[in-house]
């Protein structure tokens, strides 16, 4: 009897697997937000808490170094003003020049802050959860999402309140790439031996080289900007190494990111028009 | 009793999941997460019944593929199996031993994300593999080895704070007492 009880549960787990891997990847997607929405008293719990150490340690900071501290973000606001009108001035410059040319203007987006909540418990991946979601106006899938130091990944999934964002390393991502002042195109994968230990990750395929235009250590590689998902000349990172494959046919290139993923805390989406 | 057992295991399945998730120390320290869950199917079917074992690995495996980008459902079967084997051959095992615990969890630790990849692989998942997955599953193996006898401690302390304590038997037997005097 008690035989038979676990050989029927062990036929009905095994239908229930089969069923839900024979969804449609929608309706997987979808079933999966569902499930993962079981998670947010324990993600406002988790939120609430970093709240109140927060507190905690503000109220624990001396005076001095808050004046001291206050003292040096003022030097930077100051900084980053004169910066921001010299962009202003540029930015200016260039759609006049624009215009001139004849040339359209590249897609802008506005940048919507958000906070890293969760991580994918298997390593073997490599996407997180951030708090933002349909409610943020403009917010959808393949979406940019970066960090103050460059290019982290993309939305994948919308849920009302959170959004799942696949980080460049993921086998699934793959984003086209300019390398370098000779400006050669490549792809940026995960790359086949897992290089992306070390934050690092491979260009393959890439294009455009002769003996007056190579690759080196130090190139700084940025979006391509083709694909319609990442606008170009988003900073992504710069060239650690030059490794010759298959005696020499074809280049790769490994990548160090600028945006450090393994210690994701904070990124901004950019909401596309 | 029972289902206040089975509802602790799901309890703590359900936090372990979320805490697996939003917890980097230990990314950030072994560059490998730990994972609770092969561990906790171990305690599950040494002690409680095949509901338990099927709900755990149904719930867990759903939670945790939920917050992952495998395949939703995957992570169910390889946990299921390793309930399903141990409750299977449980009157053979030294359960209450923590060496046997302890090499259980170990089993489990690392038959677990074997058998999630093997699954992906199989369904054209497959992710990149390289020597740091290497030392991620010896992680997940020791750290269920190490977890295993700990959760029986932990649940062993649960079950005492929430039961009532067993009776003792008494060692008198009526039918073996020897009567003195005169009848």
């Amino acid at each position: 009897m008690l035989k038979k009880q676990h050989y029927i549960t062990l036929v009905l787990v095994v239908l229930l697997v089969v069923a839900l891997l024979s969804l449609p990847s929608r309706m997987a997607d979808r079933l999966k937000l569902a499930i993962s929405g079981l998670f947010l008293p324990l993600i406002g719990l988790a939120a609430s808490t970093h709240e109140a150490t927060a507190k905690a340690k503000a109220m624990l900071a001396s005076r001095q170094d808050l004046l001291r501290e206050n003292a040096a973000l003022r030097a930077a606001n100051q900084s980053l003003t004169f910066q921001l009108q010299a962009a202003a001035n540029a930015f200016h410059e260039n759609v006049q020049f624009r215009q001139m040319l004849k040339i359209p203007r590249p897609k802008q987006g506005a940048l919507q802050f958000a906070r890293v909540i969760a991580r994918d418990p298997e390593t073997w991946w490599r996407s997180v959860w951030i708090d933002l979601g349909s409610q943020t106006p403009g917010m959808r899938a393949n979406l940019p999402v970066l960090t103050a130091d460059g290019l982290a990944g993309k939305v994948v999934s919308v849920g009302e309140t959170r959004s799942r964002v696949m980080l460049l390393g993921d086998p699934g991502l793959q984003v086209a790439v300019l390398v370098g002042p000779n400006r050669l195109n490549g792809t940026l994968t995960a790359g086949a031996a897992g290089a992306r230990e070390n934050n690092m990750l491979d260009i393959e395929n890439l294009f455009g080289e002769s003996p007056g235009r190579s690759v080196r250590p130090g190139d700084e590689v940025r979006t391509w900007g083709v694909g319609g998902v990442f606008p170009a000349d988003i900073p992504v990172g710069w060239v650690v190494d030059v490794p010759q494959k298959d005696y020499g046919a074809t280049t790769e290139a490994r990548v160090r990111l600028s945006a450090n993923l393994d210690r994701l805390e904070d990124v901004w989406v950019m909401i596309l028009p | 009793m029972n289902w206040l057992h089975t509802i602790m295991i799901l309890a703590l399945a359900y936090v372990a999941v979320f805490l697996e998730g939003s917890l980097d120390w230990f990314r950030n320290v072994l560059g490998a997460q730990i994972t609770l869950l092969p561990a906790l199917m171990v305690y599950t079917s040494l002690t409680a019944g095949i509901g338990p074992v099927a709900l755990l690995a149904v719930c867990g495996g759903l939670w945790r593929d939920s917050l992952s980008e495998d395949p939703l459902g995957v992570s169910i079967l390889p946990l299921f199996f390793i309930g399903f084997i141990i409750l299977r051959k449980r009157d053979l095992l030294l359960r209450e031993h923590e060496i046997a615990q302890m090499a259980l969890g170990l089993a489990a630790g690392a038959v677990f994300p074997l058998g999630t990849l093997f699954l992906l692989y199989n369904l054209g998942h497959g992710p990149v593999l390289g020597w740091m997955r290497l030392w991620e599953w010896v992680v997940g193996a020791l750290t269920g080895g190490v977890l295993t006898p700990l959760l029986f401690g932990l649940f062993g302390r649960m079950r005492r704070a929430f039961e009532y304590p067993a009776r003792k038997q008494s060692s008198f037997r009526e039918d073996r007492e020897i009567k003195r005097g005169r009848q």
